[in-house]
């Protein structure tokens, strides 16, 4: 039944991990609180009801069969705002992985002779295919900046996401650089917002969270292999959450 | 008699990933009766190829969200394996507390949120919260401290940070354990309250019995989760080294996942597979609770499935305990983790996730890169059980109002708590070299 002035939200997932959802169930409490403010429509992993129209449709994963690009197109059409979730979404994450590789040795490795059962394309992150209104990056999406988008997003504000290096952040923690401990990290190229998760529990940044929108990718791998890394070895890591993004 | 009967469930709500359930019944007979699998395959043996080791658990826990430890175990023991590399007894051990923690948590998000609406007879957890609002308070706090376990220890709930091969990126402060171990008392009478829960909703659990061959791990010394042997209740214990013939992928057209069997027609694996082989080593108040709960090893009710997934998070919040106050005792370390391989090759990882039995099979090259890849997801294991489970239970309810039919089959695949969007990416697993 439709509560009269509540903003209608929906969630829909396309080929991932469902981890970015999880996290969504995962913010507990200030579930409750945002559900007092929201009617969330649709919801498959949680609930059975289904709805015609959202203000707000948070998707998650990567468009990678044909059928997907139809239900992408479908609820572009319902949806007021449109937010990708999560590295699946907003830059193809580790689904996109198997572009590098020629995508019928791929179908022909997992699936053999059926093959043909399964159409697959290239895995693309949405705006690929339909116009996105906001990004909430990370594999997983943090809660925090899920809730501070959500949050503005309801009170009809722009939300503000940072756009400089996951470095600039690990600085802030005082961590000791992973690069001149002699730890291969992307924290030069990669988009802020995580708190610099990685570097702050000892492991690499992994780039999770795309680049940076101003990159030069170029510089950046001279910086790397300043650090003694080759070419080939820095651009195989940049890819395993951005091969859509790769300039080169 | 002469009864038709046509169900397509479309995209079945409240599981992991995307199904269907398929049945017909023409003139009184069953002509069909499947679970459908038509979730998005995400090929990701194909992208395992050519990543180096130090990568491999990283890239697999992105199979599932929920399962993300599980697969992360799984292939950490697979590499270490391989490479020849050895961890200290302080990482077992919190690779242990772990387990715990993500199994505790996937139950009772499987348990309070997508079983128990069935239980009593909601839509959704949103829509029990008028009524329920204690219940899902209290399923939301257990959830939380059950994810602290992987943020304190592993760096973050989902997709964990810090295990690698050979250990741990960060060891926690004993400060921090001891904070956990606090918060894991307070939610000692919440599972109680669940316990309770369960017990006075256990008559709205279908009275359905299909006996079939349970596969789970299994030790000598503990509650089999992080290690063990295969145990089928069919031949006993098996070696790791020999799942493929206790796994026998198949493919099946209705879905994009393959099927599996071993010894029969199919088998079941998770929670009550793991309680009907290894009930003895359930700590003593976790063997009460399914007392209290009416379960009985050995129980051939699949949708009993949920109620065994309750007393295991009785054990695992105990085990936790006692793992924390273990460390604690012999003092952490600041162990770094040792990553040096001494040998190239195979290396099978065998580990216990909230749906089953999981297995990683990795082949390493000398420049520590993987070049042949096979992943046994416990979904997919089930699969055939479900399908199995539908054929049998249809005829028995096929007078019964349609409506009823279809709660009682969405009930009876989400008591298996699928994870499809983790057993679809597990189909074949051959590299054409
Ligand atoms: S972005 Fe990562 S966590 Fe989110 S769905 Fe994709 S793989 Fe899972
Ligand atoms: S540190 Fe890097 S890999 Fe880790 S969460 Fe942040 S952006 Fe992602």
């Amino acid at each position: 039944m439709k509560k009269r002035g509540k903003i209608k939200v929906a969630f829909f997932d396309f080929t991932g991990c469902e981890g970015c959802q999880l996290n969504k169930l995962n913010l507990e409490n200030q579930l409750l609180d945002i559900l007092e403010h929201v009617d969330i429509v649709e919801f498959r992993e949680a609930m059975d009801d289904k709805a015609e129209f959202y203000d707000i449709a948070f998707v998650e994963g990567s468009i990678s069969t044909p059928e997907c690009v139809n239900r992408i197109n479908d609820i572009r059409r319902r949806s007021k705002v449109l937010v990708a979730i999560g590295a699946c979404a907003t830059n193809g994450g580790i689904n996109s992985l198997k572009n590098i590789h020629d995508i019928d040795e791929v179908r022909e490795t997992v699936y053999r002779e059926h093959k043909y059962l399964f159409p697959t394309l290239p895995a693309m992150p949405l705006h690929a295919i339909v116009k996105v209104d906001y990004k909430i990056y990370g594999c997983p999406m943090t809660q925090e900046e899920f809730l501070k988008v959500f949050k503005s997003l309801v009170m009809g504000k722009k939300p503000q996401q940072p756009d400089y290096a996951v470095c600039v952040e690990c600085k802030l923690k005082e961590n000791e650089c992973l690069l001149q401990r002699g730890i291969f990290c992307l924290g030069p190229v990669t988009r802020a917002g995580c708190g610099a998760r990685c570097p702050s529990f000892g492991q690499s940044c992994i780039g999770c969270r795309g680049f940076v929108s101003n990159i030069n990718q170029n510089a950046s791998i001279e910086v790397l292999k300043r650090y003694g890394y080759s070419v080939e070895e820095a651009v195989k890591r940049m890819n395993m959450f951005n091969v859509t993004e790769m300039k080169m | 008699m002469g009864v038709n009967l046509d169900i397509n469930v479309h995209h079945l709500t409240r599981v992991e990933g995307h199904g269907n359930i398929v049945v017909n019944v023409r003139e009184g007979r069953l002509e069909r009766a499947y679970l459908e699998i038509v979730e998005a395959p995400r090929y990701f043996e194909a992208i395992l190829k050519g990543r180096n080791y130090k990568e491999a658990a990283i890239i697999t826990s992105r199979i599932c969200g929920i399962c993300c430890l599980g697969h992360q175990m799984a292939s950490l023991k697979a590499t270490e394996e391989a490479l020849g590399i050895e961890v200290s007894e302080q990482t077992v051990l919190l690779r242990k507390l772990l387990t715990d923690g993500a199994t505790i948590q996937s139950h009772i998000l499987h348990a309070l949120f997508l079983a128990s609406p069935d239980f009593v007879g909601k839509s959704s957890v949103f829509a029990m919260i008028g009524e329920y609002k204690d219940v899902v308070a209290k399923a939301l706090k257990i959830k939380y401290v059950a994810n602290l376990v992987s943020e304190v220890v592993g760096g973050r709930a989902v997709h964990p940070i810090t295990p690698v091969p050979g250990g741990f990126t960060r060891i926690p402060e004993s400060g921090e354990l001891k904070a956990l171990r606090e918060k894991i008392q307070e939610i000692v009478p919440d599972l109680d309250f669940t316990v309770e829960l369960m017990r006075q909703l256990i008559d709205s659990i279908p009275n359905f019995e299909r006996e079939t061959e349970y596969i789970s791990l299994q030790c000598d010394d503990e509650y089999a989760l992080y290690d063990g042997d295969i145990y089928s209740s069919d031949i006993g214990r098996v070696p790791v080294e020999e799942y493929k013939r206790m796994t026998n992928e198949f493919v099946v057209p209705h879905s994009t996942s393959k099927h599996c069997r071993a010894n029969r027609e199919s088998y079941m694996v998770g929670a009550l597979a793991r309680f009907n082989n290894n009930h003895e080593k359930l700590s003593e108040k976790a063997q009460r609770a399914a007392e209290r709960m009416n379960l009985k090893a050995p129980c051939y009710n699949p949708y009993m499935n949920t109620i065994a997934q309750v007393v295991e998070c009785v054990h695992c919040a105990e085990d936790a305990i006692r793992i924390i106050d273990r460390l604690l005792n012999c003092g952490l370390k600041d162990e770094k983790p040792d990553q040096e391989p001494k040998k190239y090759g195979r290396g099978i990882g065998a580990t216990e996730v909230p749906r089953g039995i999981l297995y990683h099979d990795y082949i390493y090259d000398r420049k520590e890169q993987i070049i042949k890849a096979d992943c046994i997801i416990p979904t997919g294991q089930n699969l055939e059980n479900i399908d199995y489970d539908m054929r049998k239970l249809v005829p028995e309810i096929i007078d019964e109002p349609r409506e009823e039919i279809v709660k009682k089959l969405e009930m009876l695949v989400r008591a298996y708590d699928p994870c499809i969007s983790c057993s679809v990416h597990m189909l074949d697993v051959e590299f054409v070299e």
